[in-house]
């Protein structure tokens, strides 16, 4: 979880290898294959960004290039969170 | 984002997150609370193409896991192949064992495995309090299995256990026993089910035992429950998990002939959506069978309804209401605020569905061919 602490939105992220994304109307699931955790990305859009990170110079980016300003933190958080639980991991 | 998470799964998913799939009535043990009523195998399991075929089909519905159970699955001898098969095909596999076959060179077998996760099922601290439900020599052999995986380096395997009235008061000991081998510990809540529909009476924890459980879960988050006590969430804060009901909305079940229930705890024919082996297989039953279209209706709170809790606990368990003869709209029969005592009181005797025998061996009550010892055999076959 060192990517947890130190999540920034100006580094390169994208999701783990061992992760498998399926969509739902509202979303996706998200299952994590190695720590058998499940999580829920709640809104298309948020998938969107996910699956657009391997574009992206970083993850403010990838946000910046699909979700409106004044939802820019929210998305943020939501992308933070799933780097803290181990769905996102860091690029570099 | 209105609805909340619990509303969107309620609704039920394009396919499941997971599913139950049993892969045969066959048991060498006979629990008294076995939820498919096991045994014998049933000459119309499914064949060993015809799981392939459902592990093709489960997989292209990008459905994360099976939970293999049965029955014992690896009494099966295609066990260990179909099970490299839905790994390979990356379909992940947790299996449920009661430890018999699970010899060193199985161990082995199974620690080169990605993606798999193995749950011994235990019912009790000691021998005493385990063999009494699952029969004499099952702990012996829990154990063996447990020390197996253990030496072959498997991880961190799963010790099951179905939580009743004598083994509640071990928590703490099932506790060390995993941590014992580096194992996690899972509990699941004894549902009426199957045979357990004849002894839930008397082994369910009692009103006092549910409250010390809430508390020790509590204290104990990393305890897996599949999530299978949300009842219990009206007591306080919400026990880690989603606390809603996956019948037939984010799992089901799957029996061993290839009929499909909402849930593993309600083989009874009001419950059964269709078969894998109709027009459409697996994948019309999951999204067009009445039975689960209904299921995904917007329930409403019934009795519950006057209650402040139904948030918490959602009325409880459909199966734990369906087979001690309660109505699915009212409180769960292990209620924690106890509005299911006297519903239960007042079911007359026999008014309850029926699991049947299912799978179960007959007792052969054999004449005395002398007249020392017992003449009632052990059901461990």
């Amino acid at each position: 979880m060192k990517d947890a602490a130190v999540f920034d939105a100006r580094s390169a992220y994208r999701l783990d290898p061992h992760v498998a994304l399926r969509p739902e109307p509202w979303g996706a699931l998200a299952y994590h294959y190695e720590t058998r955790r499940l999580t829920f990305l709640r809104s298309p859009l948020l998938v969107q960004v996910v699956r657009s990170l391997p574009a992206h110079a970083s993850i403010g980016a990838a946000v910046d290039a699909a979700v409106p300003a004044p939802r820019r933190d929210r998305y943020l958080e939501a992308l933070a969170s799933l780097a803290a639980a181990g769905f996102l991991v860091g690029a570099a | 984002m209105s609805r909340g998470l619990v509303g969107d799964l309620e609704r039920g998913l394009d396919a499941p997150i997971c599913i139950t799939w049993e892969l045969t009535y066959g048991c060498n043990l006979a629990c008294v609370h076995c939820l498919s009523s096991s045994g014998r195998r049933d000459p119309l399991e499914m064949t060993t193409g015809e799981a392939r075929a459902l592990i093709d089909e489960l997989r292209a519905l990008q459905v994360f896991y099976v939970n293999i159970g049965g029955g014992e699955p690896t009494i099966r001898a295609d066990f260990y192949d179909l099970v490299d098969y839905a790994i390979g095909r990356g379909l992940g596999v947790k299996f449920s064992t009661n430890g018999t076959t699970l010899t060193p060179g199985r161990a082995r077998r199974l620690a080169g495995s990605d993606y798999l996760d193995v749950q011994v099922s235990l019912d009790g601290a000691d021998e005493a309090t385990n063999d009494a439900v699952r029969a004499a020599g099952s702990w012996a052999a829990a154990r063996r299995a447990m020390d197996n995986l253990a030496a072959a380096g498997f991880g961190p395997f799963k010790i099951s256990v179905v939580v009743t009235r004598h083994n509640v008061g071990q928590l703490d000991a099932l506790a060390a026993l995993a941590a014992g081998y580096g194992a996690q510990l899972r509990l699941t809540r004894l549902r009426p089910s199957g045979r357990a529909a004849s002894t839930w009476a008397s082994l369910h924890p009692t009103a006092a035992q549910q409250v010390a459980l809430y508390h020790w879960l509590v204290a104990h988050p990393e305890v897996l429950t599949g999530d299978s006590f949300f009842h219990l969430s009206a007591l306080g804060a919400p026990l880690p998990g989603l606390n809603l009901c996956g019948a037939g909305r984010v799992v089901c079940l799957v029996d061993p002939v290839g009929d499909v229930y909402a849930c593993p705890f309600v083989l009874h024919d009001s419950f059964r959506a269709g078969t894998v082996r109709g027009d459409g297989g697996f994948t019309a039953v999951w999204r067009s069978s009445p039975l689960f279209v209904s299921l995904r209706e917007p329930s409403s709170a019934g009795a519950c309804a006057s209650c402040g809790s139904y948030d918490a606990c959602h009325g409880g368990c459909m199966a734990a209401k369906f087979f001690t003869g309660l109505p699915l709209d009212g409180p769960d029969p292990e209620c924690v605020a106890g509005h299911g005592t006297p519903l239960l009181a007042a079911v007359a005797p026999g008014a309850a569905p029926s699991p049947g025998l299912g799978h179960s061996v007959a007792v052969r009550l054999r004449p005395a061919r002398s007249t020392a010892g017992s003449t009632v055999g052990s059901p461990v076959g």
